[in-house]
C-alpha cells in the first residue's frame, strides 16, 4: 500500500513545531505500524534527513512505551496499543496524521516523544505497600478468594502508556491512577495504607497539572489494557471515605 | 590470572547460610554513608535498588527507558519457578537445584544453583506482600502449573503477564524508596562506561538521552543489572532497546566475559513473516502445555499446506507426527526448550515446515479444547491467543498456531563470583547481564526468579561484605580517570557522527544478526564459525567507516543511540564465535554439529569441557584470551541429558 503521513515534527521542548508531510509506498499489510515508521525512517536517513523520533521498547504491547495520536485517536483505530497496530487497519492511498500525546502534565521532548515522567510521581507518592525485602508471611497464609485476586489482576495490567490522558478532554490521569488504587483497595495486603494512599496519589495528580474527570468514558473506550471506568468510582469512594477520616486536611 | 569463584566451604545446602554468618556487615548507622549504582530497572536492578535503599544505603538507579517500569522484564509471560510444593508433587528445594543444573546440562556452578532454588520460597512470598496479584484457586491458595523440563507443577503465574506483574512490584518498592529520598533515579540515560581507580569500580559515565549531557557518577559499588544482548541476532524476542552496551563497556575496562556464545533460543516464537520484521513475539512457553506439536507425516503433505490447497485441519489424525512426543515420550511436548527448538529445525529441514518460508510448525489446541472447552482454554491464555491474532490475522481457537524457534534468553554474560561480584572488585553483575546460574541453556521461568533472588536476596549481603572493608571516602568525579572516561566517551560520539558513510545504522544491524543466525544460531559447525568471524571482521571495518548517524550529540538523538549499541554487538559478536569455536562439544543451547550423539542429542564432553569460558579484552584487535573456571561437581552425577 502507499500512504501519505502528516507528522507532527519539533525539534525538542522548546521549539513550536508544526506538521509535515511524508509519503511511503510498498508497505504490507503485516507490518506493524511502528514498522511502517521505520521503513519512513530508513528511507529519511539514507536522504541525509533526521529520522522521527517515536518511543517505543517491547513492540509486545506491554511495556506502555509506545505512544502516538493516530488520526486523532489515541494508539490509532483499535483499542490496542501503536506497537501492536497492523496497517491492515488502513486503507491503500489513505492519509494519516500523527501526532504525540497532548497533555499539560506531558511535554513533547521531540516530534513524538513526551514525557510521562509525572505517572512515576503518583505512584511514587503512595502506589505501594510499604513493606520491606524478607520477613514477609508465607504467600499462602493470607487466601484470597479468586474472584478478587481476578478483578485485582485486571486493574494491575494498566501499562502506564497514557492513553487514558490523551484520550480525554480534560487530559485528566483519573483512570491510571484509579487502576493502581483499586488494585491494592482489592488485596489484603494493601489494606492497612487504604486511606492515606487515596489521598496522596490523587494530591499528585493534582499537582502535576492534570485536569478534572467529568466522566465522559473516553479513557476507558481507548486504554489499551482494558482498565474499566468502575475503578474511578471505586478511588472516589476510597478518597471519600479517606478525607472524612484523614489527618491531612 | 585466577578465576576465584569464593564459593563457600561446606555442604552444599548449608553453603549460603554459612556464607551469610561469615561475611562481613555495615552497621545501621554506617550504611548510609556508602553510595551505590545500580544500572538497571528491570527484576533484578529494580529489586536490588528498593532493597539496598530500605538498608540505608545511598541508591541512584539508571535506565534508558523514560520509566523504570518499561525494563524489558516487563514482557515476561510464563512464570516465575519456586521451590514451595504448594501442589505436594514432590518439588523441594533440591529438585529445583537438580533440575537447574540438569537442565543447564551440567555446565552451572552447584552452589550459586543451589542457593537460587533455596531462595526462591522467599521470593514469592515477597512479591504476594507486596500486592503482586499471582493466580489463584477457588480456595484461595496460589496456583501453579508446570514448564518445560520438569516433571513438577512449581511455576506461580500472573495470566499471561507474570514479568509485568513482579516488575511492577518490585517497581512499587523502587518508588517508594525514591519517595523516602533514598534513590535517585535517572531515567533515560544510558550507561557509557564504568570508571576504574586503582582497580576498583568508582562509578559511571552516563549520556542523558534528551539533552545529550554526558556525566559522571561516583559510588563505593556499581552494580550491572543491565539485561542480556539476544539483541545481537537483530531479531530476538527482546525489547528494541536491550543492548550489551553496558556489559561490554566494563568487559573493555577488564571485567572477564563469560560464557559468551551460551544463546537461548525460543521454540514458541511467531514464525517471521518478512524483510520488514523488527522484532520476533513469543508465545509463552505454557502454552505447551496444552498445545500439542506437531507436522505433517510427508513432504508431500507439508507442500499441498504451502501451497494453500488444504489447510492444517483437513490433515488426518495418521497423516499428523507429533514429533516431540513420538521421540520423547516422557518429556512430550514439555522437553527443554534447546531440545524442542532443535527437533522443529529437523523436520523443517526435512521440508515438512507448514508455512510460506517452510520456516514453521503447527502448536495446536485443538485437543485441549475438546477435553476442557474453549471458555478454559481462554482463561488460561487469552491474552497470548488474542496476541497471536492480533499479529498473524488467524484465530489459534480454531486454526492451529504457527510457531518457529527465535533467539530469546543469554545465557552468557558477565563473569561474576559467588557473591555476583565480577573480576574488578565493587562491580558487580546481577540478572540476565551475569552468566552465572542456567550452564548451558536456562529453563522457563528461571530468568525472572534468578533476577530478583539476585536483587532481593543476594545482593544485599554480599554488596554489605564488600563495603564493610570499604573506606566511606568516596572517588570524587574530578578525579583524573573521570574525566579521561568522559573524554573518551565525548571522543567516540564524535567519532560516530563525523564517519562521512552512507548506510544506516539498521543496515549493519541487519547484516550482522544474519551472520551469527546462520552461523551461530541453533547449529553451529567449525567452518561456519571461521567464515562468520572474517564476515564480521569486515562488516566492523566498513561499519566505522561507512555508517551514517544523524544529528548531533546535544539532543534526542535515536540513531546515535543505536549506532553506540550495534558497534558493541559487532565486538561481542566477534567474541561469541570465537566462545563457539573453542567449545568442541555439544552443550545445551551450543549444538556443534560435528558433536552428537546417533539421535542427534547434544554430545557433551566433560573431561575436556567442564569449565566457564571466561574471556579477557586485552586491546583493540588483538584476540582475546581465555581464562577457564574449572567446574567441579560434587552432589550430582553428570549424565547425558534424558527426556526421553
Ligand atoms: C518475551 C520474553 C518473555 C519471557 N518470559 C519469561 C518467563 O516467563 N519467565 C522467566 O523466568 N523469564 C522470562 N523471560 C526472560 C526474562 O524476562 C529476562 O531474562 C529478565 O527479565 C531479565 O531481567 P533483568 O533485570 O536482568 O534485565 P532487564 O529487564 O532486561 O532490564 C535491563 C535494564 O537495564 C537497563 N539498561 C540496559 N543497558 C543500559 C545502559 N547502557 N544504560 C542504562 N541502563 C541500561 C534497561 O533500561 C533496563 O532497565 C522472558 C524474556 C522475553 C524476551
Ligand atoms: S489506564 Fe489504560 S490508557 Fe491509562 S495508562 Fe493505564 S493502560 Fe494506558
Ligand atoms: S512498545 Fe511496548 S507497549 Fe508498545
Amino acid at each position: 500500500m502507499n500512504l501519505t503521513l502528516n507528522i507532527w515534527r519539533q525539534k525538542n521542548n522548546v521549539d513550536k513545531g508544526g506538521f509535515r508531510e511524508y509519503k511511503v509506498s510498498d508497505i504490507s499489510k503485516d507490518m506493524s505500524f511502528l514498522e511502517m515508521l521505520d521503513v519512513l525512517n530508513e528511507q529519511l536517513a539514507e536522504k541525509g534527513e533526521d529520522p522521527v523520533h517515536f518511543d517505543h521498547d517491547c513492540r509486545e504491547g506491554i511495556c506502555g512505551m509506545c505512544s502516538l495520536y493516530i488520526n486523532g485517536k489515541p494508539h490509532g483505530p483499535l483499542q490496542t496499543t501503536t506497537c501492536q497496530l497492523h496497517m491492515r487497519s488502513f486503507k491503500d492511498g489513505e492519509t494519516i496524521t500523527i501526532e504525540p500525546w497532548r497533555a499539560k502534565a506531558f511535554p513533547v521532548m521531540k516530534d513524538l516523544v513526551v514525557d510521562r515522567s509525572a505517572f512515576d510521581r503518583i505512584i511514587q507518592a503512595g502506589g505501594y505497600v510499604s513493606v520491606n525485602t524478607g520477613g514477609v508471611p508465607d504467600a499462602n497464609e493470607i487466601p484470597i478468594p479468586k474472584r478478587i485476586a481476578d478483578e485485582a489482576f485486571d486493574a494491575a495490567t494498566c501499562i502506564g502508556c497514557g492513553a487514558c490522558v490523551a484520550a480525554c478532554k480534560n487530559a485528566s490521569a483519573m483512570l491510571f491512577t484509579s487502576a493502581k488504587v483499586s488494585q491494592l483497595a482489592m488485596l489484603p495486603q494493601g489494606q492497612v495504607e487504604r486511606k492515606e494512599r487515596a489521598e496522596k496519589m490523587i494530591a499528585q495528580m493534582d499537582a502535576e497539572g492534570f485536569g478534572a474527570c467529568t466522566n465522559t468514558g473516553a479513557c476507558e473506550a481507548e486504554c489499551p489494557k482494558g482498565i474499566s471506568i468502575t475503578n474511578i468510582a471505586r478511588m472516589n469512594r476510597e478518597y471519600f471515605s479517606a478525607v472524612v477520616s484523614s489527618e491531612n486536611v | 590470572m585466577i578465576l576465584d569463584s569464593k564459593i563457600p566451604e561446606g555442604p552444599l545446602a548449608e553453603k549460603w547460610s554459612r556464607h551469610k554468618f561469615n561475611i562481613k556487615l555495615v552497621n545501621p548507622a554506617n550504611k548510609r554513608k556508602y553510595d551505590v549504582i545500580v544500572v538497571g530497572t528491570g527484576l533484578a536492578g529494580a529489586s536490588a535498588a528498593a532493597s539496598l535503599a530500605e538498608l540505608g544505603y545511598n541508591v541512584k538507579a539508571f535506565c534508558f527507558q523514560d520509566s523504570p517500569r518499561r525494563a524489558h522484564s516487563i514482557a515476561a509471560q510464563g512464570g516465575i519457578n519456586a521451590a514451595k510444593n504448594y501442589q505436594n508433587d514432590g518439588d523441594s528445594v533440591y529438585r529445583l537445584f537438580y533440575d537447574t543444573i540438569k537442565g543447564g546440562d551440567y555446565r552451572a556452578r552447584e552452589a550459586n544453583v543451589y542457593r537460587l532454588a533455596e531462595v526462591s520460597v522467599n521470593i514469592i512470598d515477597q512479591c504476594v506482600a507486596q500486592g503482586v496479584p499471582f493466580a489463584r484457586e477457588y480456595g484461595g491458595l496460589l496456583a501453579n502449573r508446570s514448564f518445560g523440563g520438569a516433571q513438577v507443577s512449581r511455576t506461580f503465574y500472573a495470566r499471561g503477564q507474570t514479568g509485568q506483574q513482579l516488575l511492577l512490584g518490585a517497581y512499587s518498592a523502587l518508588s517508594r524508596q525514591v519517595a523516602n529520598g533514598k534513590v535517585k533515579l535517572y531515567p533515560r540515560t544510558e550507561m557509557m562506561d564504568v570508571v576504574v581507580v586503582d582497580g576498583k569500580a568508582s562509578g559511571i559515565v552516563t549520556r542523558n538521552l534528551i539533552t545529550g549531557a554526558i556525566e559522571s557518577h561516583s559510588a563505593h559499588a556499581v552494580l550491572l543489572c543491565t539485561g542480556g544482548y539476544g539483541n545481537v541476532f537483530f531479531l530476538s524476542t527482546n525489547a528494541m532497546g536491550s543492548n550489551v552496551t553496558a556489559a561490554w563497556r566494563a568487559h573493555k575496562r577488564g571485567a572477564l566475559m563469560a560464557n559468551p556464545c551460551f544463546t537461548q533460543i525460543h521454540p514458541t516464537c511467531i514464525p517471521v513473516s518478512g524483510d520488514h520484521q523488527s522484532k520476533l513475539t513469543l508465545m509463552s512457553e505454557s502454552l505447551r502445555n496444552d498445545g500439542r506439536v506437531w507436522v505433517p507425516a510427508t513432504k508431500e503433505i507439508s507442500e499441498k499446506l504451502r501451497k494453500g490447497e488444504i489447510t492444517a485441519n483437513d490433515i488426518k489424525e495418521e497423516d499428523r507426527d507429533y514429533f516431540l512426543e513420538r521421540k520423547y515420550p516422557s518429556f512430550g511436548n514439555l522437553v527443554p526448550r534447546d531440545v524442542a527448538s532443535r527437533n522443529a529445525k529437523y523436520v523443517c529441514d526435512e521440508g515438512r515446515g507448514v508455512n510460506e518460508t517452510g520456516e514453521a510448525v503447527f502448536l495446536d489446541f485443538r485437543d485441549a479444547i475438546k477435553r476442557d472447552t474453549e471458555e478454559l482454554i481462554r482463561a488460561k491464555y487469552g491474552n497470548l491467543f488474542d496476541m497471536y491474532q492480533q499479529i498473524t490475522g488467524e484465530n489459534p481457537y480454531k486454526v492451529p498456531m504457527k510457531i518457529y524457534p527465535a533467539v530469546h534468553y543469554t545465557m552468557g554474560g558477565l563473569w561474576v563470583d559467588y557473591n555476583l561480584m565480577t573480576n574488578i572488585p565493587g562491580l558487580y553483575a546481577l540478572g540476565e547481564a551475569n552468566f552465572s546460574d542456567h550452564g548451558a541453556n536456562r529453563l522457563g521461568a528461571s530468568a525472572l526468579m534468578q533476577g530478583l533472588a539476585d536483587g532481593y536476596f543476594v545482593i544485599p549481603y554480599t554488596v554489605g561484605d564488600y563495603l564493610a572493608q570499604t573506606p566511606y571516602a568516596k572517588i570524587d568525579t574530578d578525579h583524573p580517570e573521570f574525566q579521561k572516561a568522559e573524554q573518551e566517551v565525548k571522543d567516540r560520539i564524535s567519532k560516530l557522527l563525523d564517519i562521512p558513510g552512507e548506510k544506516t545504522v539498521d543496515y549493519f544491524h541487519k547484516r550482522l544478526g544474519k551472520i551469527m543466525w546462520d552461523y551461530c544460531g541453533m547449529a553451529r559447525t567449525e567452518e561456519g564459525l571461521k567464515k562468520a568471524k572474517s564476515m564480521i571482521k569486515e562488516l566492523k571495518t566498513e561499519f566505522w567507516s561507512n555508517v551514517n548517524v544523524l544529528g548531533g550529540n546535544e539532543e534526542l538523538n535515536q540513531s546515535l543511540e543505536k549506532a553506540h549499541r550495534v558497534a558493541d554487538f559487532l565486538e561481542l559478536g566477534e567474541l561469541m564465535i570465537d566462545d563457539a569455536l573453542n567449545r568442541n562439544e555439544s552443550c545445551g543451547g551450543h549444538f556443534r554439529e560435528e558433536y552428537q550423539t546417533p539421535e542427534g542429542e547434544a554430545l557433551r564432553d566433560d573431561e575436556n569441557f567442564a569449565y566457564v569460558s571466561a574471556w579477557q579484552y586485552v586491546g583493540e584487535d588483538e584476540e582475546e584470551v581465555l581464562h577457564k573456571e574449572p567446574l567441579v561437581f560434587e552432589n550430582v552425577k553428570l549424565t547425558q541429558r534424558s527426556y526421553k
